[in-house]
């Protein structure tokens, strides 16, 4: 029997996972894009698990909000991204440090 | 006579501003004209006060011309105090600035300064009779550092001359210490008194004497004789005695004009006379009295010996000045006002008259101040001679001269007042001023002989052009020596014993040493022909042989008692060391003082350490944290995570 600790820990791995991207990836600015949403898909993981566990729908209407706005989100994203690489003519998130102190 | 009072001060005073600020348009004669027109409306005014209260029988009178400002009760007003006292003071303040005034068009001629030095002198006078005829105590200091003020104006009047900018600021400094204590003193009689009117304040200075004060706690002092210490400082720099004579020597780069009637006749007398005005304060408290004689008999017998060893005829004068006024504050330590004002007004007289005649020996000599170089003018400048003469033998004291009446009574006084119980330091300062005649006719005829007797030293040159001066020049000389011949024979009787002063002096009856002499008097005949039995008049004569052995007779002597006491010579020479004291000790001690704060304290503590100090702090902090941003995404991801776990762990576990 699948329970909810199954579901959590699954979200957490996803959500690790991530992170990891965000903090291993030093190449590509889209791989950043995406673990943002990975980590937006572990979060709504988590939703749908207790919503079932607890009967309670109001965490899933949450989760289709979500999505609608990762969904946007990912397309600003995108679209920074693309007047990033016209002006800068890379998308390597190493490259990216004109906050340096 | 309240426009009479107005007129005698703001004449001098409208006169000094047109030739000061119109003296272009007005042009040199003009300037000149103005300014005498001024002052000499002032003097016959003055001379018109003056014999309204001798023969008219006029009162003193107080009168408030205009309220200042009223705070706290305190008024401070501009007011006239003219008393006979006052009008004495009056008459001999315009009666010499006049003179110096028609002395000047011949002294200044060349000059391109003329105007400017016009409008001082006159402005000078406007500020001494301000200073005379105050009613006030804040008068006396307006007008007290309005002198000091054109004093130092004029012995910078050639300010190109760098001897003469030092001296001027010399003379400025060394005043600021006496006029520290001078409003120091005032202070304190506002703090007792609570005002600064005269009358007020002399009403209350029996009440003041039996106070105290404990400035330092544990050492009550006397607030009268602090209060009359205090005044008496600013009385030691204004009249020049020791320790605060230094300035008066070196103001002689100043134009002989001015040194004849600031720094001689009457600025320097403002001392003396404030002294006299308070005699009501200073009469209660014997202490003050006591360190007046004091500081009184060194000045009037060392400073006579300097005039000894200085070849500078203005500044062998000088010393002499200093020596002279050093007599009229024994006087007045000695409770004898009435002599040291006597005193005063007859040195007025020769003193302006000995220093004018010096001006015009350096105007025939081409501006040459040496004795060593001059020599046997007498048959080139015969009115000259015969009036330097008149002053000379007034200042030694000779039989029948003014000099005569006022020291020998003046020492006569100080040797009286032993008796009113003072003890050692009368005696002192009697012995000082007794010798102190002698050095006076040594000095005054060596000077006397060097210059017009004996062999003539100039250069061919000098010689060739050596003549009398001109009737601007000796006119001012010849009515000097009236009043220096023959001033005193008239007046010693009235002044002195006559009871002229009547309340403007006021002297404790315990005190009173010219009305315990009054019974010895027997007019100015019977002092006269007693002038041979004197001491005074035996050591004035030894002098005068002593000079002109040395001088004339044998001159080689001189130089051999220089080489054989040189030790003496030199501590003469060097003034006692007192200008070094001043300068390399007090002037020194206050720059390296302020080199100090002003390396250390603003540059390196202030400035380095706080200002700069805290930026620098700041950019160093900034510098190091700095290293922390590193400007990837990644990096501050990661941080975070950290600080998002760090959180979560802390509300979890910890709470």
């Amino acid at each position: 029997m699948i329970g909810l600790e199954h579901y959590l820990t699954l979200a957490a791995m996803l959500f690790v996972l991530s992170i990891a991207g965000i903090i291993v990836n030093r190449r590509n600015l889209i791989l950043l894009l995406m673990c943002v949403e990975l980590m937006l898909l572990a979060v709504n993981f988590n939703f749908i698990a207790f919503s079932r566990y607890l009967g309670d729908e109001t965490g899933q209407v949450f989760v289709f909000f979500i999505l609608t706005v990762a969904a946007a989100e990912a397309a600003i994203g995108l679209a920074i991204l693309v007047v990033l690489f016209r002006n800068r003519r890379s998308i390597a998130v190493q490259e990216l440090n004109t906050l340096k102190g | 006579m309240y426009n009479y009072y107005l007129t005698i001060v703001l004449a001098p005073l409208a006169a000094a501003i047109i030739a000061g600020l119109a003296g272009k348009q007005i042009g040199r004669a003009g300037s000149h004209w103005i300014t005498i027109l001024g002052v000499g409306t002032s003097c016959a005014l003055s001379m018109l006060v003056l014999m309204n209260m001798f023969w008219g029988g006029a009162v003193a009178e107080n009168i408030s011309v205009y309220t200042w400002a009223v705070t706290d009760g305190l008024r401070m007003e501009v007011g006239f105090l003219v008393d006979r006292l006052t009008a004495l003071m009056m008459c001999v303040v315009t009666f010499v600035s006049l003179m110096v005034h028609i002395y000047t068009i011949g002294y200044m001629r060349e000059d391109p300064g003329y105007q400017r030095f016009f409008s001082y002198i006159s402005l000078f006078t406007f500020a001494m009779l301000m200073l005379v005829m105050s009613n006030n105590f804040l008068q006396l200091f307006f007008g007290w550092e309005a002198v000091g003020l054109v004093s130092y104006l004029l012995i910078g009047f050639w300010y190109k001359k760098e001897t003469a900018i030092f001296a001027n600021l010399k003379a400025f400094l060394v005043n600021r210490v006496g006029d520290f204590g001078f409003i120091l003193g005032i202070a304190a009689v506002v703090m007792f008194t609570g005002s600064l009117d005269y009358a007020e304040v002399f009403s209350q200075a029996d009440s003041v004497a039996t106070q105290n004060i404990e400035v330092f706690s544990g050492t009550p002092w006397n607030a009268m004789t602090l209060i009359c210490i205090l005044l008496f400082i600013g009385a030691m720099g204004k009249s020049a005695q020791a320790p605060l004579h230094v300035w008066l020597p070196d103001s002689m780069e100043g134009p002989t004009p001015i040194s004849a009637l600031i720094h001689a006749a009457t600025m320097v007398t403002a001392g003396i006379f404030m002294v006299a005005r308070m005699s009501p304060l200073f009469e209660l408290s014997t202490t003050a009295l006591a360190v007046v004689i004091v500081v009184g008999s060194f000045t009037a017998f060392f400073m006579g010996l300097l005039g000894i060893v200085q070849n500078d005829i203005k500044r062998v004068v000088a010393y002499s000045t200093l020596s002279q006024l050093g007599y009229m504050t024994v006087a007045l330590g000695a409770s004898a006002y009435s002599a040291a004002i006597f005193h005063l007004m007859t040195h007025a007289f020769f003193k302006a008259l000995l220093f004018l005649a010096a001006g015009s020996v350096i105007i025939a000599m081409h501006h040459e101040q040496d004795i060593r170089k001059m020599g046997g003018i007498r048959k080139y400048m015969p009115i000259t001679y015969w009036t330097s003469l008149i002053g000379s033998l007034a200042l030694i004291g000779f039989p029948g001269s003014s000099g005569f009446f006022s020291k020998d009574l003046l020492i006569e006084a100080v040797k009286e007042s032993h008796w009113h119980g003072q003890g050692l330091v009368y005696w002192i300062a009697y012995l000082s001023v007794l010798l102190g005649v002698f050095v006076t006719a040594l000095y005054s005829f060596r000077m006397f002989f060097l210059v017009f007797h004996g062999k003539e030293r100039m250069d061919a040159e000098t010689k060739s052009h050596l003549h009398e001066t001109p009737a601007v020049v000796t006119v001012p000389l010849i009515l000097l020596a009236i009043p220096s011949a023959v001033i005193g024979w008239y007046t010693v009787g009235p002044v002195l014993f006559g009871d002229y002063f009547g309340d403007a002096i006021f002297v404790k009856d315990t005190q009173d040493v010219i009305a315990h002499m009054t019974s010895g008097w027997h007019g100015s005949l019977a002092l006269l022909l007693h002038a041979v039995m004197t001491p005074v008049f035996w050591l004035a004569a030894a002098g005068v042989f002593a000079a002109w052995f040395l001088y004339l007779y044998r001159s080689d002597i001189p130089a051999k008692i220089k080489d054989r006491m040189s030790g003496v010579y030199n501590l003469l020479d060097r003034k006692y060391y007192f200008d070094d004291l001043w300068i390399n000790g007090f002037a020194a001690g206050g720059r390296a003082l302020g080199q100090l704060l002003w390396k250390k304290g603003d540059e390196l503590i202030i400035d380095g350490l706080l200002v700069n100090g805290t930026a620098r702090t700041v950019g160093r902090i900034a510098a190091a944290v700095r290293q922390l941003q590193t400007g990837y995404l990644y990096t501050y991801a990661f941080a975070m995570i950290i600080g998002l776990t760090v959180l979560l762990g802390w509300l979890i576990w910890l709470r």
